[in-house]
């Protein structure tokens, strides 16, 4: 019988369970590998090289040089360890999480000044606004 | 005997310790949020405590994927700041207290809860940003830290319910202690906030005040609510809420005294929330 997932139908979002886990388990080490300085400083110097070092999927790999957070989780990532490659590149918590939503980085911070963005229409994939 | 006697509450957004780190926190976006412990920060330099039990979540920093223990306890005498990619925080190195730890693992483990021992752990801001915020910039926190973190990084985390029986387990766990402490137990982490995906930047004023109300007043009905409420209505990250009711938990069957309330939008992705109660005498 398979598990329970009730959070599916929760919109723009992807629960980090044992799936994404073992999915993006290389994906997310490598990120871990980046909390230490003279990493930090060898991945930037060639990325393609560094991630070479890693079992990852070509796919995961090209989503990283991209910098394409989204696709990072929906190849197993999670947000607290791609959060190294975001400060290997001197980005705060508040910029990369504005980077997977659509909206510009200004557009971001200040739908966050004004409340942030609202629960109504957000609960379930279709729920009316 | 040692005993319980406030509860502390407080999310632990990283950009409040970079804020703090970076001189930034007399401007106007960070004084809104610093202006909600002023109170914390009185009482706690009026009357401190002798130990800080402090529960929090380990963001990618101690541990990573290849161990994920669901609640760890940190049994060590110092625990050094980790370096989470920023370079590690100018914040003092946490002093443990192992033998209050490890009385506490001895008495809880046999209360049915199967902790992880940890004798050498970095703490992440996860653990500093909540001292930051009711201590301030200081050369020496003033108390030693015990660390006890609770995995909210993978799902599924602990329940609501098992939270809050843990903190009654760690309740009685002081109480058993010969000295006589007097602990504080604080819970971290929360409110509302996703950090993922196209629905980052939520904010539930509304759950997170309906929180605040039921783990004051029906911490046990709170403990009802299930994992899915949390991540559908308070945000992926939202639900790192459960660690309070470990430290509602550890209070007294009686009501508490509410000493301070407080709530703010935003911190960076993240609404502030900030409680604190303390024992009837």
């Amino acid at each position: 019988m398979p598990l329970e997932k009730p959070y599916l139908d929760v919109p723009g979002t992807t629960i980090f369970d044992a799936e994404q886990s073992r999915k993006g388990y290389h994906l997310n080490q490598f990120c871990m590998s980046l909390m230490k300085a003279e990493n930090r400083a060898r991945f930037k110097a060639g990325e393609r090289a560094y991630l070479d070092e890693w079992p990852m999927t070509e796919e995961q790999k090209q989503a990283v040089m991209a910098r394409d957070l989204n696709r990072c989780i929906a190849l197993g990532g999670n947000i607290y360890f791609l959060a190294k490659i975001g400060a290997t590149d001197g980005k705060s918590f508040q910029q990369m999480a504005g980077s997977m939503t659509g909206l510009s980085e200004e557009q971001y911070r200040d739908m966050m000044i004004s409340g942030g963005r609202s629960i109504v229409g957000n609960r379930y994939v279709g729920e009316q606004r | 005997m040692a005993k319980i006697t406030a509860s502390v509450y407080t999310s632990h957004v990283p950009a409040i310790g970079a804020a703090l780190d970076l001189g930034k926190s007399q401007e106007p976006y960070w004084q809104k949020v610093f202006a909600g412990y002023e109170f914390g920060k009185r009482w706690l330099r009026e009357d401190p405590p002798d130990v800080i039990f402090l529960v929090y979540n380990d963001h990618a920093n101690a541990f990573s994927l290849e161990m994920i223990p669901t609640f760890a306890i940190g049994t060590a005498a110092a625990f050094p700041i980790a370096d989470e990619g920023w370079g590690p925080r100018p914040v003092p190195a946490v002093v443990g207290h192992p033998e209050l730890a490890a009385h506490i693992a001895q008495s809880v483990i046999q209360d049915d809860f199967d902790l992880t021992i940890v004798n050498k752990m970095a703490v992440d801001h996860g653990l500093t940003v909540p001292l930051s915020l009711m201590c301030g910039q200081v050369d020496a926190w003033p108390c030693p830290v015990i660390p006890f973190a609770v995995n909210v990084v993978q799902y599924p985390v602990p329940s609501g319910r098992r939270c809050l029986a843990l903190g009654r387990a760690l309740r009685k766990a002081v109480g058993s202690y010969d000295e006589p402490l007097k602990v504080q137990v604080w819970g971290t982490g929360g409110m509302s906030h996703q950090l993922q995906g196209p629905r980052a930047g939520l904010i539930n004023r509304e759950f997170d005040n309906a929180f605040l109300d039921r783990l004051i007043a029906d911490p046990e009905g709170q403990a009802q609510v299930p994992h899915i409420d949390y991540v559908r209505e308070a945000g992926s990250e939202g639900i790192e809420l459960v660690m309070w009711l470990i430290a509602r938990g550890a209070m007294s069957d009686r009501p508490p005294k509410v000493l301070h309330r407080f709530y703010h939008v935003p911190a960076s992705n993240t609404a502030v929330g900030h409680l604190i109660l303390e024992n009837p005498a």
